[in-house]
């Protein structure tokens, strides 16, 4: 799971996909999340990153990185 | 170091092009208490979903409809309308406030006499009434509201047969401008229907004539409507004074009107198109005011507001169950009310509260009801904040007909709660049980 190379990510949450046009916007988490993807993070690893720092349930978080995954895939922004 | 607030993660793909001036409301100011009464602890002590009444917001209505009128017009009765909410606790805050009972059922007639109200006091109309109900009418000295010639023809009959002579009106349609036009009910006043009616009745020594009813419609937006409504049922009360030198007692005008609810497909909320009752008192009492009877010959003005007295008395309360996405992306939250709690979300873009203080992320969903069946939508499409399992959720304005037109399908049918007005909770409708679905079954012996 990697985020294409040629999307741009501002640390503001704003993302851009050059192949595409397409441009979107995220929350906080999302921003996180993305940032730890960039680093070749494995959702496991991700998981223990963001309980860290925020209070959820695993199990919650987890269920939400699947579905936020699958949207990023469907928006091609992850490979 | 204190953990972080978590929401979950959103992903809103940004879209170019005209700006849409209606704009997409978003409504996540949190309501967490209901008159000082906590949501969490109501439905903590009441269980979800659940139906909340507040006593004051509903004496607080009445007693504003009540000047509104009676500033402008110095006779007005109220006669609460029951099939818009006929909890017994409901009906008898009306009624201590002066109401009325205004009934189109024997059922809804014999819930009235157990309030306690005064025959003389109900008003019986609606095209269903039985010979026995008419006749129990008539002994009671109530209102009846002849609906059509079939009852005029069996009013006559029984009230010579049992020897009575029942306090009748007849009820109008008319043409009053609006779309769509009522005329299933009662006398046409246009084709000349709704006089010879009167005049029949008018020679008929077993009734006596009082008054003039119409109801031209519901959630009516247009206050001249009730002026041409007051208009034609002025006219009609002149005539039979000029024709047969009777004055008749009252003018009745029903109700319809709105509340401030927002109707499916209006662009802008409730709130802001509604008109106010103020315009539609104007609207009749002018016309009442000034069509020339003397003042001792003033008819009484009976009104039968329901929708408008109690819409925001009411609240429902409920839990998100879960929340997915759909195929095409949108967000789609499952809650534990739906259709067959929720009637009115069939016609009304119900406002949703959070019950409990959200991040500011929000996002478009579409608010989904617990039932196993396509149709359960409480909101098609509704901006609000990032709503996760669990989460409480408070929808506004549902006093007028949920309570009476809700379904026992598929769950069942939960706790009716009234904060009165010292703010405290009492339960007036008990949530169904099984025990109280299975005591109207019977199994054939057979089957067993």
């Amino acid at each position: 799971m990697r985020i294409r190379k040629n999307i741009a990510v501002s640390d503001e949450g704003f993302l851009f996909n050059p192949a595409t046009g397409d441009s979107f916007s995220t929350n906080g988490i999302g921003s996180e999340i993305i940032s730890l993807l960039k680093q070749d993070k494995s959702t496991s690893e991700i998981i223990e990153e963001i309980s860290k720092n925020y209070d959820v349930d695993r199990l919650l978080l987890e269920r939400d990185l699947e579905e936020f995954t699958g949207l990023l895939k469907d928006y091609s922004i992850l490979e | 170091m204190e953990k972080k607030r978590y929401e979950r993660p959103t992903l809103r793909k940004m879209n170019t092009g005209l700006m849409n001036k209606f704009g997409t409301k978003t409504e996540n100011e949190p309501v967490t208490h209901i008159e000082s009464v906590s949501v969490k602890g109501l439905l903590k002590e009441y269980g979800s979903p659940l139906f909340v009444i507040s006593e004051k917001q509903i004496r607080r209505n009445f007693q504003n409809a009540s000047r509104i009128f009676k500033t402008r017009y110095p006779k007005v009765q109220f006669a609460w309308s029951y099939k818009t909410n006929y909890l017994d606790a409901v009906c008898q805050i009306f009624h201590q406030e002066g109401s009325w009972a205004e009934v189109v059922s024997g059922f809804e007639y014999d819930k009235a006499q157990r309030n306690g109200v005064p025959g003389n006091q109900i008003i019986f109309n609606g095209p269903d009434k039985t010979d026995e109900q008419l006749v129990t009418a008539a002994k009671n000295n109530s209102l009846i509201h002849i609906d059509h010639y079939d009852e005029l023809y069996a009013l006559i009959r029984l009230s010579e047969e049992h020897k009575l002579r029942p306090r009748v009106a007849i009820r109008i349609n008319m043409d009053t401008g609006i779309y769509p036009k009522w005329d299933r009910f009662g006398f046409n006043f246009e084709n000349g229907q709704a006089w010879n009616a009167l005049t029949r009745i008018l020679n008929s020594p077993n009734l006596d004539l009082v008054g003039l009813h119409c109801h031209i419609g519901t959630f009516m937006l247009s206050p001249n409507a009730y002026a041409t409504a007051a208009r034609n049922l002025c006219e009609l009360a002149w005539s039979v004074k000029e024709r047969y030198g009777k004055i008749l007692q009252y003018l009745d005008l029903g109700g319809g009107f709105p509340s401030t609810n927002t109707l499916k497909g209006a662009y802008l909320p409730g709130t802001d198109t509604v008109p106010s009752l103020d315009q539609f008192a104007d609207a009749i009492t002018d016309v009442i005011l000034g069509y020339g009877f003397s003042q001792d010959e003033l008819p009484l003005l009976i009104l039968e507001s329901g929708r408008a007295l109690i819409d925001d008395a009411g609240y429902l309360l409920g839990t998100v169950l879960a929340t997915k996405r759909l195929s095409d992306g949108r967000r789609a939250t499952i809650l534990d009310f739906g259709l067959n709690t929720l009637f009115t979300s069939l016609w009304y873009e119900h406002k949703v509260s959070p019950a409990q203080p959200m991040g500011q992320q929000t996002e478009e969903m579409v608010l989904y009801g617990p039932l196993c069946m396509n149709i359960d939508i409480v909101r098609e499409s509704i901006v609000m904040p990032l709503l996760e399992k669990g989460n409480q959720l408070v929808v506004h304005q549902v006093g007028a007909y949920n309570m009476t037109q809700w379904m026992q399908f598929i769950t069942l049918r939960p706790n009716i709660v009234l904060i009165d007005t010292d703010n405290n909770t009492h339960i007036i409708r008990k949530a169904e049980t099984m025990e109280y679905i299975d005591s109207l079954e019977e199994i054939p012996q057979h089957l067993k």
